[in-house]
Formats: C-alpha cells, structure tokens, sequence
C-alpha cells in the first residue's frame, strides 16, 4: 500500500492503481469521458488532466499509476485550466441542440460542461456535421453527437469479441463506424449504449419515447437467462419505458445481453391478453374473472376423478412462487404430471437425481485454465457466461468445444469437435482419458476408437489446474442427454474437472428445486396425450422441443387452459380458457439463478388490462377448489413457505451402466436465441436482426 | 572550407553507390563482420556510440547510446529493431537519399543494432511515397541476403538476423513511433499511451527499439573509425556530421551533410545563398515542428542543438526551410496549419479539435475576414493544446502558430486591419 495525497486528503492505495481509480475511491470526482473500468485505456480525451507536483504538465488521471508520496491537484489552477480546455475543445464540434437530443438529461458531457464549460463559445466556424449509419434495429446512431472516447470500439473489441465499431480517418474527419454499411451483431451490443456519453449511441426502440428525468428506475431481476442479471427497469407513470444494466459485479457486472434490454418491449405487444376468455363451441368470448375462473374449476372437476389425465407444463422462467403454488395446487387435485424442462426429450437420467447448476461462481469461471463445452452454445444462450469464460480465454484458458457444426464463437477456440453425436465423442474423449491417466477402460468403451484432437481435449483437462465441463442446451436437448450426463460426469471425474450442466432459464434452478420429485415423462405425454393440459406461462407449440408434437397433442386434448400473457392465433386454435397473466415488471417474485443466488424482486408496473399475476390466479383457485393453504396475500409469504421447505439440489450419482451400442445421430437443436420465450419473441427490434431471422417461429 | 560528406553520404559521389559491391570496396561490411567474430561485444558498442555522442537523428535528439541500453539483450522473448524511415516533416528529405544512394550503409547499421539489442528480426518502415529508395532499399536487402550478410547463422556466427521493409501509406502520424509500431501491425497509426514505452512494450508487444534512418546508418562509421572521431567532428553536446534539409528560397536547395555546429551562414552559402539576390526573411532551422526564427537570430546561430535552441527554435530532423523577404508569413502558416489539421491522428480532443480550429482562423484571416479577436484566439487555441495531448503532432502544431504570431504578428494584424497581406500596401 502506497500514501497518496489527493487535494490535502491522505489516500491510501495499492500501488500502480490509477490516479482516478484512487480518487474515486475517496470520493474525489474527476471528469471524464473515454476512461471505463471495464475497457482498457485510452487516455484519449484528455477530460481527466489533473496536476501532479513535479510534472510540468497536467496527466491523464486515467493513465497516470500512483506512486508513494504523489501530491495531487485535481482543482489547482493548472489542472482547471487543462480541464477547461479539453472541455472547450469537445464542444466547439459538438451540435449542442441538447433539446432534440435523445440523450439529454442523461449526457456526460452535458453533465461535465455544467461544471467546466463557459457559456459563450469563442468558436465561430462551421461545426462539423456527421453522416448517420444504420447500425441495425437496437441502436439509433447520431455521429455528428460523437466525441470519439472509443468506448464502444474498445467494447466491441474487448468484451463483445467482435470488432464491428472502428474508427476511421484522421483528424476531424475520424468516424466511428463498421466501415461497410452493416449492423451491429453482438448479443451485447445494447451495453454501446451505455457506454456511449453522448447522444451518438441511444437506444433505437426507445427514441424519444420519455426524457431520463420523467422516469423512476426500478431495481429487479431479467428474465431470460439463468445468470439473473440484475437490472434497473424504467417507467413512466407506471409503464415501463426502458431496461438499463444494474451493476453487479458477482453476476452480471456492468452488462446486459439484448434480450434482457429490448424484450420488454412485448409488454405493450398488441397481441396481450388483457381479459380472461373462454371458448364455447368455438367461440370466444371474454367474461370477467370470477366468471372464468369459476367456467375453469368446472371444466376441470370431471379429469380430477383420474388426474393421470392431465398434464401441466409451466415455463422455466416462471418465480419460484409460481412453480411453488403449482405444485402445491396441482398436488392437492392429484396430479402429479408438472414439467418446466420443455426443451429436453430424454428424462432417463431423472433416476439419479438432478443438479443443473454452475458449479462454481459466475466470477470463478474467469480463473479456469480448461475448458470443455459441450453441446452448448454459450455466446447466444448465456452471453454473460461466455463474456466470463471469454476473459478465462483471454488470460490463457484453453477452451475445447463438441457440437454441432456452424456455430460462431467469439472466442479462441482450441479444439474443436464438430458432431452430431455427442455420445460418441464424448466417449472418444473418456477414452482417450482413461489411457492418459492409466484407468482400466470399462468394456463399455471396448469399442470406442479416438484420435489426437480427443486426446488433447483429454489432456487439456488433465493438466488443467482449474479445469471443468460445461454441458448447455444443445446436450439437454439430445436424445441421448442421460448418456452425455454419464459419460460427461465420468469424463470430470477422470480428468479431476468441475462438471455443470448449466441451467438455462432464469428459474431452471428454482424449478429444479421444487419439482425435482416429480417423476415426469414429457416425451410420453406429448406424443401419446393427455385428456388435459394446462399451460402456464408457455406457448408449447413454441417452447417445447418437440414442438409439433406438442401442438399436436394440445389440438387433441379435451380441455387446454393456458395462463398466459399473450393472445396469439395458433393458442386460440386448441385453447379452451385463455386466462391473462402479468409477466415481469408487473409481476414479483423471486429467481433462483445459475449460481443459486435467490433474487427476489418487486411488482412496480401496472399489468395489462384486467392481467393477474400467476400466483395470485392460482391461490384463487385453491381457495375455489376449497383448498387448505391458499390464503397468501402477498409473495413473501409464499417465499416464507418454501425457505421453510430447506430443499436442498442433491448431487446426482450417475451410474455408468453405458450402453453405447445403440448411440443414433441426432439432428442438433439449436433454440435460436431470440426465440427463447413468449417475450424475446414479441420484440420487434430483436425480432429485425440477423440473429432472429427465419428463425422465429412467429415471424 | 566545410568539409561535406563524411558519413551518411559519404559514398553518393561514386558511380553505382547503392550497389553492394561498391560498398564493400568502400570497406562495408567490414564492421558488422567484426562484431558477429566477437572482435566487439554489445557493451563496447554501446560504448563507444555513447562516446560518439550521437543523438537520434528523428528529432528530439535522445542519446542513441543511452537508449540501446534500455533493452536487455539477454531477456527470453522476441525482440526488433525498427527503423524509422517514414521522414513525413515539411522540409525534411534527408533519409530518402541515405536509401537510394549508400543503402547498405543503412543495413550495417540495422545489422549492428539488432544484434546490440537482441533482435533477430529488423523492419525499415518506408514512407509511402518513395518509391525509388523503397526499391533501392528492397534490392540492397535481396544483394545482403545474397553476399551472407543477412539471414540464418550468418557468417557461421550462430547468430540470425534478417530486415523487412515495410510501406507507409500517406500519414505523417506515422512517423510517431508507436503510431508506426501500430501500422505495421496492421492498425490504423494512432500512437500509443505512453508509458509502456517501446523498449519494454513495442512491436506486437515485444522490446522494440526505434532509431531514425540518419541514427542507424551512422553506427558503421563510428564503429570504424571510432567514437572519438565522430564525437570530434560536432560540438560537446552533440556529435557527429549532421544532414541539414536545404529547402525554400534557394539558389541551390539540396540536402548538405556537414559537421554539427557549421555556423548557418555558412550552410547558406553551401546551399547558394538567398535566390535571386534577395533577403533573408525567415528560417524553420529543423522542420516545421520547430519555431520559425526571423533572420537576424538565424544568421547569428550555429547548427547544433545548443545554438538553435539559444535562438529560440530546435534543431528536429535538420529540415531547414529559408524563406525569403516576399514571403507571405501569413500564407506561409495557413499551409502549415492545414498540414497539422490534415495530419492529426484525431484520436486526442485537443489535436483533433485545436488543429482544424487554428487552420480555420488563420485561413479566415489570410482571405481577408480576419477579425481583431483573431489572434488573441490563435494564441490561446495553441496554449490550449500544448502538453495536453498523447503524441507530439499536438505540440508540434502550436508551435508555428505561436512562433509566426511571436515575430511577424504585425503580418497578421495587417490582414486583419486591412483585409490583405503586407505586399498589397502600395
Ligand atoms: C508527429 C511525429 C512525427 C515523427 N516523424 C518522424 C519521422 O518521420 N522520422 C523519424 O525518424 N522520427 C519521427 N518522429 C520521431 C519518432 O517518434 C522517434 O522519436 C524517432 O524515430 C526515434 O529515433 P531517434 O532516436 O534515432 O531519433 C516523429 C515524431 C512525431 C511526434
Ligand atoms: S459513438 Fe459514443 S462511445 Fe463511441 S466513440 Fe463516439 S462518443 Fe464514444
Ligand atoms: S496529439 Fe494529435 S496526432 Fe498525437 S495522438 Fe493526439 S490526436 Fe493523434
Ligand atoms: S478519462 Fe482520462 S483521458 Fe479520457
């Protein structure tokens, strides 16, 4: 620790810290503009100049390390008057129609200027004025706005892996842009918005919609992904306007991915559900809800006689509560056929237990040195997982995939295994383990042949210090999905790594926590039927795997009632009750995250039309079927409940009993990733870029 | 007498000088054979350059010797050695000769230093517009790869070096050393944030030394005919000949290698004198980074960094720009104030910002629109930018702006007062 002296406070510090890291942890505020602790520095705009005894000019505080002893001046005359100048110099280009811009109100450099700016500009020539670039549907471009700090450049660069922002030409005639006309692809791309100081970079679906003033932000929980990325959701008047990263350095630092930002949009799609609505020889009509509800309880009554009949399937991104209160509910009526894993098709390994969780932190994952993913392709399903695993790469990780082929990562890669059977590389790999470390090969894998790229994935785990398997989507998707857990928890055992078989949804792990008893059959159900199915939270003929199978079986079943939040045509084809849901920000609850981090979150936003939260249509209905437990008034008191459960994920104990004689190639699975769920699919600007097209099933 | 030539140039007089042949009978080579047999370890020639005094011929003068002493040879790594041949700075052209006529000069002296530093591996980064000393350059390295004097296990050594050259392609930037790290990397040239500097974190991020083209192709010559000699040649604070850039209103503008310390009249009269009989205005002693001088301090100093500098001006890369009594000094800054508005990098906001601001008021002024807050604005807009900024372009910018307002300043207010230059008076 080094002794600093700051405008006469003593700082104490490590040494080789940045002066502005130093003073801002003491509190002391120096401007700036290109400076970001996530990016590396550019000390370019030259905001930060401060005076530093013994220098004969001001230094960038962003790039200067502290030293024992350093005097510094940030408000000395010489450091103001470097300040000052910088700030004159930013501005003589720069539009200052701050009125028209979509940024006021929330501008660094309006901010700064109020501070070190004069009023009157000596400057009398022409600004310079910039073209626009269509960058795509998520970011609005205004160049003209741009002071050139190279934030999103070194975004793009550094964090996002892609270099799709670069600065070209000199002088004043240096543009930021992606050259060639195109857009701005990353799944990270909305956090350019945020780094962006200016008005050059705003939010596209957002423009003008609301000043930053008018708007209360809202702390709470995104629900797309398992990481549970924390975010501030903005309203105006009780209507969300906007979603904006809340910092979090164990999860999601100071990042979002797109889905998290622009899906909520859907909340004012056009296709909500506003009423409760009943179809009656064909017909649909809307009736309040104490009718409907009452026209569900009747309906139902009939299959509880033989509850065998009927199935619920509840989306992974349902609260805790809400799994909870279906459970809780469905048990009470016998019946004991509840899924939420609707993207997986073989259940067989359901008989050792289920633990789909990281198994490490979020933040560990950036001290790995081996990786092996397979069958997941984290840059789109977990884009933050992947920022984390892409640093572990950066600082010499080795990262080895098995998947399917075409899939485009961002990171260096390897070793790559492209296949469309994961059950047979990865026993290739076991294999070749097993000789490295000189185990006894099990007759299972008598047959089994493997060549180098198996043996250096093998060998990567072996001598990997901090090594681990990650098994994503594509593997939970498989055919074979109880063969690659096998193999897969074999393969971490041999090669002393961590195994995850990661979570995908924002309440895969809470979901896990609570149904994990239930013995389900999915497969069965869709392909044989069931008299009744009920759905919440889901569109199945989207959301499932087996997607037809699942609209068939929907089309052939008696009564399907859906709680749902949208009112789309395929549901009105084979529904029979339609009852309204407030989802997200109009909803609360609590998630439990890849990490098993539990988050709860607020209601703030008024739902849609007569819309309900989830839990609370369910704890009528245990009231109308008179039954015990349903009387909560609020979500705590469910949450109460369940922590007094003390339910506990347990380790599964995978039984090698492999029988490898039967492994098929299966067709992979890729879940596009903005077809994820009800609400990513209802953003029209996440729906117009390259990562959505012919790949939605509603477009 | 002015003795010419005794270095750099000292083969462009013979017939065929760039070709490896008369080089060797020139005694080339013979140094870097000397070295690579061991006759001369690493640290006495860091040694004896230091006892040269020679002072890096790119501008800013750093001791050469002092500065290969900052790389550890024996550190486990790549390292390089880079010359800098990108020589972008109005007024200066002295490098571009040291490539077409006495090339092999230049490759010795590449070969010294990288085997001083440790580099295996040299580059030579060539302005983009010189074409013919990139192919004399490009064909001498093909005959010293050819005679044994570059590649593997040269002369049965053991050691290893070889030379690429690399093209520029238009940006003066690029002759900032980190910018010019970056280009060859394949970046766009920006200079870098200094420190790390280059010996510790240089081309693709290995220990990079950079030395001008005049610096390295000066190495043979001291090493032959030791540092003494060369140190004697110039003044205590600096050693050597020097290459002076005689360009502007001369009768014989061309480049004059002569000993550090020639008084200038004497460089003036090497270069013919003021053309067509006329008088001394003004004289840009080392490019047009440096201040401009009227012509009493001009003829009243001595070439060498001290004299300049009492002046009140620098002795840079020896670009000499005379300029005679019907020069325009206000045209004459609106052209170097759009060069450093062209040129800036853009990537720090008080260059990309201050240089276009400048040019605008100078040239507002030149067209007659000038108005009287205008140089009151020139003078802050430079003091604004010095020392605020990542490379020295920012610097360099201000300073003909604030050395033509310092001595002709009566130039600017007659455009401003009468709406044309001083020569339209009658
Ligand atoms: C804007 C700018 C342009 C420069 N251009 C050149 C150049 O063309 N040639 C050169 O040798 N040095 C140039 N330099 C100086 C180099 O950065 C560096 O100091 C020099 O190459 C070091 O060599 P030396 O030690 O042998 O002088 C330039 C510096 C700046 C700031
Ligand atoms: S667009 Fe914004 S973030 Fe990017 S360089 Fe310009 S001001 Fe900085
Ligand atoms: S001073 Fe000018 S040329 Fe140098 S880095 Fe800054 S903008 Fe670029
Ligand atoms: S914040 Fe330090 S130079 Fe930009």
């Amino acid at each position: 620790m080094v002794k600093v002296e700051i405008n006469g406070q003593v700082v104490e510090a490590r040494e080789g810290d940045m002066l502005i890291d130093v003073a801002d942890s003491a509190s002391i505020s120096i401007p700036r503009f290109c400076y970001h602790k996530k990016l590396s520095i550019a000390a370019n705009c030259r905001m930060c100049l401060v005076d530093v005894e013994g220098a004969w000019k001001a230094v960038p505080a962003c790039a200067t390390p502290v030293t024992d002893g350093m005097k510094v001046n940030t408000r000395s005359p010489k450091a103001i008057a470097a300040q000052k100048a910088v700030m004159e110099f930013l501005l003589i280009n720069h539009p200052l129609d701050c009125p028209i811009c979509d940024q006021g109100g929330e501008c660094e450099l309006q901010d700064v200027a109020m501070d070190y700016g004069d009023d009157v500009s000596q400057y009398s020539e022409a600004k310079r004025i910039v073209g626009d670039r269509n960058v795509g549907s998520l970011i609005q471009t205004d160049m003209t706005r741009c002071i050139h700090c190279t934030r999103c450049v070194r975004f793009g660069q550094e964090i996002a892996g892609l270099k799709e922002l670069g600065a070209t030409g000199r002088s004043e005639w240096m543009e930021i842009g992606t050259y060639i006309e195109k857009s701005i692809d990353s799944e990270l791309s909305g956090n350019m918005i945020d780094l962006c100081p200016v008005g050059a970079l705003t939010n596209k679906p957002f423009r003008y919609k609301a000043r930053s003033w008018e708007l209360k932000a809202h702390p709470t929980v995104a629900p797309h992904d398992s990481i549970g990325s924390n975010i501030f959701v903005h309203t105006r008047n009780g209507e969300v306007m906007r979603v904006v990263p809340r910092e979090n350095e164990a999860i999601n630092e100071t990042w979002i991915a797109d889905r998290d930002r622009f899906s909520c949009e859907a909340l004012h799609s056009a296709d909500r559900l506003t009423q409760p609505k009943v179809k009656a020889e064909g017909h649909w009509s809307s009736m309040d809800w104490s009718l409907a509800l009452q026209v569900t309880v009747e309906k139902l009554k009939p299959y509880l006689a033989n509850p065998e009949q009927i199935a619920i399937l509840l989306s992974p991104n349902s609260t805790l509560e809400e799994v909870y209160l279906v459970k809780k509910l469905a048990n009470a009526l016998g019946i004991n056929n509840i899924e939420h894993r609707l993207r997986q098709q073989d259940f067989s390994a359901d008989q050792y237990g289920i633990n789909q969780t990281l198994a490490m932190r979020l933040a560990d994952v950036e001290a790995l040195d081996s990786v092996l993913v397979i069958g997941g392709h984290l840059r789109k399903d977990l884009p933050l997982l992947n920022n984390r695993l892409r640093k572990a790469q950066l600082n010499g990780c080795e990262v080895n995939v098995v998947n399917p082929s075409g899939l485009d990562y961002n990171l260096g890669i390897e070793h790559q295994v492209d296949t469309l059977s994961l059950v047979s590389e990865l026993a290739s790999i076991l294999k070749a383990a097993n000789e490295l470390v000189d185990q006894d090969n099990q007759v299972e894998l008598a047959a089994v042949t493997f060549n180098a790229t198996h043996t250096a994935i093998a060998n990567s785990l072996i001598k990997g210090k901090k090594s681990a398997l990650m098994l994503g989507l594509i593997a939970q998707a498989d055919v074979h999905y109880s063969k690659i857990l096998q193999l897969a928890s074999q393969l971490a055992q041999t090669t002393g790594s961590s195994f995850s078989d990661l979570p995908a949804f924002s309440n895969t792990v809470g979901a896990n926590l609570i149904l994990a008893s239930n013995s389900a059959d999915l497969t069965n159900w869709l392909a044989n039927g069931k008299k009744v199915f009920i759905n919440v939270g889901i569109e199945p003929e989207f959301d499932c795997l087996l997607a037809d199978q699942a609209l068939r079986a929907m089309q052939q079943a008696e009564l399907v009632i859906n709680l749902t939040a949208f009112d789309s045509v395929s549901q009105q084809n084979y529904a029979d009750i339609m009852l309204p849901i407030a989802i997200f920000a109009e909803n609360a609850g609590t998630l439990v995250n890849i990490q098993q981090d539990w988050q709860s979150f607020k209601l703030f936003a008024s739902a849609k039309g007569e819309a309900k939260p989830a839990w609370k249509v369910l704890r009528v209905l245990g009231n109308m079927f008179d039954l015990e437990g349903f009387d909560y008034t609020n979500t705590a008191e469910v949450l109460a409940e369940i922590k007094a459960l003390n339910l506990s994920i347990k380790q599964p104990d995978y039984q090698c009993n492999l029988d490898l004689s039967v492994i098929t190639p299966t067709p992979s699975s890729l879940v596009p990733c903005y077809s994820v769920d009800g609400m990513v699919r209802r953003s029209p600007a996440l729906q117009a870029t390259p990562d959505a097209q012919l790949t939605n099933p509603l477009n | 007498m002015v003795e010419l030539n005794l270095c750099c140039y000292r083969n462009n007089h013979l017939d065929k000088s760039w070709d490896i042949d008369t080089y060797i009978s020139q005694g080339g080579y013979q140094v870097w054979k000397q070295v690579l047999s061991g006759e001369l370890t690493p640290q006495e020639i860091i040694d004896e350059v230091k006892v040269s005094n020679l002072r890096g011929r790119g501008g800013a003068g750093f001791p050469t010797g002092l500065k290969w002493s900052f790389m550890n040879r024996h550190s486990p790594g790549q390292k390089y050695i880079v010359c800098n041949s990108d020589e972008s700075e109005p007024g200066t052209c002295k490098d571009r000769d040291i490539m077409r006529y006495n090339p092999h000069q230049l490759i010795e002296g590449m070969a010294i230093a990288g085997y001083v530093i440790g580099a295996s591996v040299g580059y030579n980064y060539i302005r983009g517009e010189f074409w013919e000393p990139y192919d004399r350059f490009t064909r001498a390295i093909m005959q010293a790869r050819e005679a044994g004097m570059l590649g593997n296990n040269i002369l049965g050594s053991g050691w290893d070096f070889d030379l690429n050259t690399h093209q520029g392609a238009g940006a003066y930037i690029c002759g900032e050393e980190t910018a010019l790290l970056e280009s060859i990397e394949g970046k766009k040239g920006q200079p870098r944030f200094k420190p790390p500097f280059p010996a510790s974190y240089g081309l693709y991020g290995k220990p990079t030394t950079i030395n001008n083209t005049e610096t390295l192709a000066s190495i043979p010559m001291i090493l032959a005919k030791g540092g003494d000699w060369f140190a004697k040649l110039g003044v205590p604070g600096a050693g050597g000949t020097k290459l002076f850039s005689m360009s502007g209103h001369l009768e014989k503008p061309a480049n004059y290698e002569i000993p550090m310390g020639t008084p200038f009249k004497d460089l003036l009269s090497l270069a013919g004198g003021v053309w067509k009989g006329r008088e001394l205005k003004a004289v840009i002693p080392g490019g047009s980074s440096t201040a401009v001088l009227p012509a009493d301090k001009a003829l009243a100093m001595n070439m060498d960094y001290d004299s300049i500098a009492k002046a009140g001006s620098f002795l840079g890369a020896g670009s000499v720009i005379v300029m005679d009594d019907q020069t325009d000094m206000v045209k004459s800054l609106e052209r170097l104030t759009w060069f450093y508005y062209d040129e800036s990098c853009g990537q720090c906001t008080p260059c990309r910002e201050g240089t276009g601001w400048m040019y605008r008021v100078v040239k507002r002024i030149r067209q007659g629109k000038g108005r009287p807050e205008d140089i009151e604005t020139l003078k802050d807009v430079s003091g604004k930018i010095t020392g605020r900024v990542i490379c020295g372009l920012g610097d360099a910018a201000a300073i003909p702006v604030a050395s033509f307002l310092q001595h002709f300043e009566h130039e600017f207010r007659h455009y401003i007062d009468h709406g044309c230059s001083i020569f339209d008076r009658a």
